[in-house]
């Protein structure tokens, strides 16, 4: 094959996809680098799926090309391309054991009957499956299913392993193992995954770093910390976590400048009217108008000056519900450091 | 493991169970009847009570050659109309499946049309056509006009069944290697193997005891149920006809079962996994 | 090799999509549209009196002769039967289609629904066959009717014009009573279709508010239940319109289209005749079908 082990192992060139009228995909660029765990992140019919799929080879771009290690996979069926997924309803076959599931790629590309026996013991010791292989999927849990999922696309050792909101059907407690459990067998394998999601916990707990999906486009591409701290515009600023957002009048007010930006509620300081500001601090006054105790936290909604809500969280460090309660109608500082400030045009 | 349905199920109403009971027993007791009259010695007439009782008309039905050419007739009849529409059928419910194209909802009526109109309809359409065409009448016409109505049979039972499959396990064997050939052979037959075998029992069943589009697709051919017909406006042998009715029940009643236990299996399972 | 091919396939979706249609609408629009086609065309054709040979010549004076009073006289006979039947299917079918629906376990459910479609896909001329036993004179029904002495109302009911006849196996009032026993399952299969999408929590909801059984019968379950009968009618209906099998068995003389279409091409050899009368059922079924299509019948099919 033509691959170039030091190209990125996923590369869109322009690619875009059109159905009919509708740019699901719009002309994106992207790298994926080899061994990443890799974030697609974005609300349903942001085109993050589509360009799964394309990558898998269920869907074929519009225009534009993908590159898998440098060789161009845009126009090669499913079964040509060294890549694996994981669907979101697991797609297991019915008909067939655990086993026989899991070797069906090894199947297909006729590998010694020893050989696959061989392989499915040891990718069932990795997904903690061991003595499963003559299940049927209906006599599996949810949680076990997906990691027979996760076993049938692993065996065969695929360059990139897409993985289509793999958790999105397990409940709370299950869903947050499994994230420390995939996030440890990518380690292991050290197989580039890319992750769909349209839940930004996930994204963030898991990837080295998340592309941000909005109508077709990529918005952001960068680390946890860079789409959360410094995100790039007001979409990914309400889509990943919450966030304050403030424009016009209110914003020249505290930084001089009418640029919207953002501030995270949790970075923001409630202090009394007569605290003295540091030098490195912005604040502005303001009156508490609700407060919401939630056990761990506290969330106030503050009215500040000159107009417009924001959002704040104080962990309930020394606080009682009582005291926090209280709150309510109070005059308030708020203040933060400026450079918890992002810019976010417009 | 009993569904949510029957953990709270109402009791029914006295009158309504007996009622219920009541259309039942008119719908199958007809049937039961045919089988006692197998047993009456009386040739001419049909005799309630039976006058007596003997097992001689199955031997003398064994022994009539016109029978059995008639049997072993409508036996090829529905195997060939059978295939026909298994074939045609499968390829039907998978463009339908498999793609949204224009037009796709006028499949389903027109595969559906030659049940929906009378049967009369069919017949005589078919008539005038090949008739027309000066195509002589025959075994293989008879086929044809079996294939129209067979076909929307297995077409129904295998649209049924690819709906109810996940529409990912296609994608899913093909993202492991498998080309279209290995996805069919491995996924694709095995999660349709038994919709294909009930649709093609009830096919069997239906072309087996079809006698009005028969009627006028037939040339000298005598199939079962023509011979039965025939009786029925001109009795001569009303023994004999009751045991060939008998074994036209007992024919088509098998295959219709398995089928409708198949299909009833297959919505069970699905109900489990989900 | 079988690689490049799939591959060749997969490339062109559109190409298999034609592979896939082009068999099965090929057989249903050539021979089966063909045929109807032919049909029409026939109907538009006429038989010289003389020679009885079809005259392959446009003209409207075959279906001039359906509207003869004769022919009138049919169709009138044929469609209030129709329509009889129709109504008593209904009635009939609901009890049993209830019971199904809403009062059986998954299992009980199972078998009956086996034992309402075995009669429906099997043995339809043994069916008929099976009552002209039941319906003989020297028959079981007879002999069950001597035995409760109501002779005196069976021969009331024989001498009545129109419904009457010299016995059950050959009056109308026979052949209404096979061909509502033949396509009876035809209407449980729908009703107990549509009264199984009525969820539980509505039927519970209803007499949460109040309602009386009666009521939640007659407000929530039976304007539910009406597009799976309109469904279930489609059938009986049509199926009456064009039986033969039944009016020759257990029929007098007087006709039904069905027979009338049968002996005009048969022994009449006047197949343009024949094909006109056909399209009498054929545009009744399409007005019902759009008509049935509009009260919502077609999800309960």
């Amino acid at each position: 094959m033509m691959n170039n082990p030091s190209a990125p192992a996923i590369q869109f060139d322009q690619v875009s996809r059109h159905f009919g009228e509708v740019k699901a995909v719009d002309q994106v660029d992207l790298e994926i680098m080899d061994g990443e765990f890799f974030s697609m992140l974005g609300p349903s019919g942001s085109g993050k799926t589509t360009c799964l799929r394309m990558i898998a080879g269920f869907d074929r771009p519009t225009s534009g090309k993908i590159r898998l290690y440098g060789q161009d996979v845009s126009n090669l069926p499913p079964y040509d391309r060294d890549v694996n997924t994981v669907f979101q309803d697991y797609a297991l076959f019915p008909h067939m054991n655990v086993g026989d599931n899991i070797a069906y790629g090894l199947m297909v590309k006729k590998v010694a009957k020893e050989e696959r026996v061989r392989r499915v013991d040891e990718i069932l010791e990795l997904v903690q499956l061991t003595g499963f292989a003559g299940r049927k999927p209906s006599q599996l849990s949810g949680g076990q299913r997906q990691r027979v999922a996760l076993a049938r696309a692993l065996i065969n050792h695929p360059k990139v392993l897409l993985l289509d909101e793999p958790l999105g059907a397990l409940d709370l407690k299950l869903r947050q193992q499994m994230q420390v459990e995939l996030k440890a067998i990518q380690k292991r394998v050290g197989i580039t995954f890319i992750f769909v999601t349209h839940d930004q916990e996930e994204a963030i707990t898991m990837s080295d770093r998340i592309a941000v999906f909005n109508q077709g486009k990529i918005e952001q591409i960068g680390s946890p910390s860079d789409v959360y701290e410094r995100p790039s515009s007001a979409f990914v600023a309400g889509f990943v976590g919450t966030s304050n957002l403030v424009k016009g009048e209110v914003a020249k007010r505290i930084t001089g400048s009418e640029q919207t930006f953002s501030i995270r509620p949790e970075k923001i300081h409630l202090g009394s009217v007569r605290d003295k500001s540091a030098e490195d601090m912005v604040s502005i006054d303001g009156v508490v108008r609700d407060v919401i105790y939630l056990g761990l936290y506290t969330r106030y909604l503050v009215e500040i000056e000159g107009g417009g809500d924001l959002v704040v969280i104080e962990q309930n460090l020394k606080t009682t519900s009582m005291e926090v309660l209280s709150a309510k109608g109070q005059k308030v500082k708020l203040s933060w450091q400026k450079d918890h400030i992002s810019r976010v045009g417009g | 493991m009993p569904s949510k349905s029957s953990d709270n199920l109402p009791k029914a109403p006295l009158g309504l169970t007996l009622a219920a009971l009541g259309t039942l027993l008119f719908l199958h007791v007809p049937m039961w009847i045919i089988f006692l009259y197998t047993l009456t010695p009386d040739e001419t007439t049909y005799t309630f009570p039976l006058p007596g009782f003997t097992t001689k008309w199955f031997g003398v039905a064994l022994q009539r050659a016109d029978l059995w050419r008639s049997l072993t007739l409508s036996m090829q009849v529905a195997a060939i109309a059978t295939l026909a529409a298994l074939i045609l059928g499968t390829l039907a419910a998978a463009a339908v499946y498999r793609s949204n194209f224009f037009g796709r909802e006028s499949i389903s009526f027109l595969l559906v049309l030659p049940i929906a109109l009378p049967g009369i309809v069919t017949g005589i359409a078919l008539r005038t056509a090949i008739g027309g065409l000066d195509i002589p009448f025959s075994f293989w016409t008879i086929v044809i006009g079996h294939a129209t109505f067979c076909v929307v049979v297995v077409y129904n039972n295998v649209l049924a069944r690819f709906r109810r499959t996940s529409g990912t396990m296609i994608e899913a064997s093909m993202d492991l290697g498998a080309n279209s050939f290995q996805t069919f052979r491995y996924v694709v037959l095995p999660n349709i193997a038994t919709a294909l075998l009930a649709g093609g029992m009830l096919a069997f069943a239906l072309s087996f005891d079809e006698v009005i589009v028969t009627t006028f697709t037939a040339g000298q051919q005598t199939t079962l149920p023509i011979w039965i017909f025939g009786q029925l406006s001109r009795p001569r042998d009303r023994p004999v006809t009751n045991v060939v009715a008998t074994i036209v029940i007992l024919i088509t009643f098998l295959p219709i079962f398995f089928a409708q236990k198949i299909s009833a299996e297959a919505s069970d399972t699905e109900g489990e996994t989900k | 090799m079988l690689n490049r091919i799939s591959t060749f396939f997969y490339r062109r979706p559109g190409l298999v999509l034609a592979l896939f249609l082009t068999p099965p609408l090929l057989y249903m629009v050539v021979v089966y549209l063909g045929s109807l086609f032919s049909l029409l065309i026939n109907s538009f054709f006429s038989i010289d009196d003389f020679t009885g040979m079809v005259i392959r010549e446009f003209t409207l004076k075959t279906y001039a002769q359906i509207f003869n009073p004769a022919n009138r006289e049919i169709f009138m006979r044929t469609g209030s039967m129709a329509f009889f039947v129709t109504v008593v299917d209904a009635l009939i079918a609901f009890p049993l289609a209830y019971y199904i629906a809403k009062f059986s376990s998954r299992r009980l459910k199972t078998w009956l629904l086996i034992a309402v479609t075995i009669p429906l896909w099997s043995s339809y001329l043994v069916r008929v066959y099976a009552w002209k036993l039941i319906l003989a004179k020297e028959g079981i029904l007879s002999w069950f009717i001597n035995l409760l002495h109501l002779n005196g109302p069976l021969d009331w009911l024989l001498s009545l014009p129109g419904i009457g006849g010299s016995s059950l196996s050959l009056s109308p009032i026979g052949m209404f009573i096979v061909f509502v026993y033949i396509w009876l399952p035809y209407m449980i299969i729908p009703i107990q279709t549509a009264l199984e999408r009525v969820p539980g929590s509505l039927l519970e909801a209803s007499s949460d508010l109040g309602a009386k059984p009666y009521q939640t019968f007659r407000t929530v379950i039976l304007p539910l239940a009406f597009p799976g009968v309109v469904a279930g009618s489609i059938f009986t209906f049509s199926l009456t319109l064009g039986d033969f099998i039944v009016p020759l068995t257990l029929g007098n003389s007087k006709f039904f289209i069905g027979q009338a279409v049968y002996s005009y091409q048969g022994t009449g050899g006047n197949i343009p005749l024949a094909a006109a009368m056909t399209m009498g059922p054929v545009v009744i079924m399409v007005v019902y079908l759009l008509i049935a299509r509009k009260l919502g019948a077609f999800d309960a099919l």
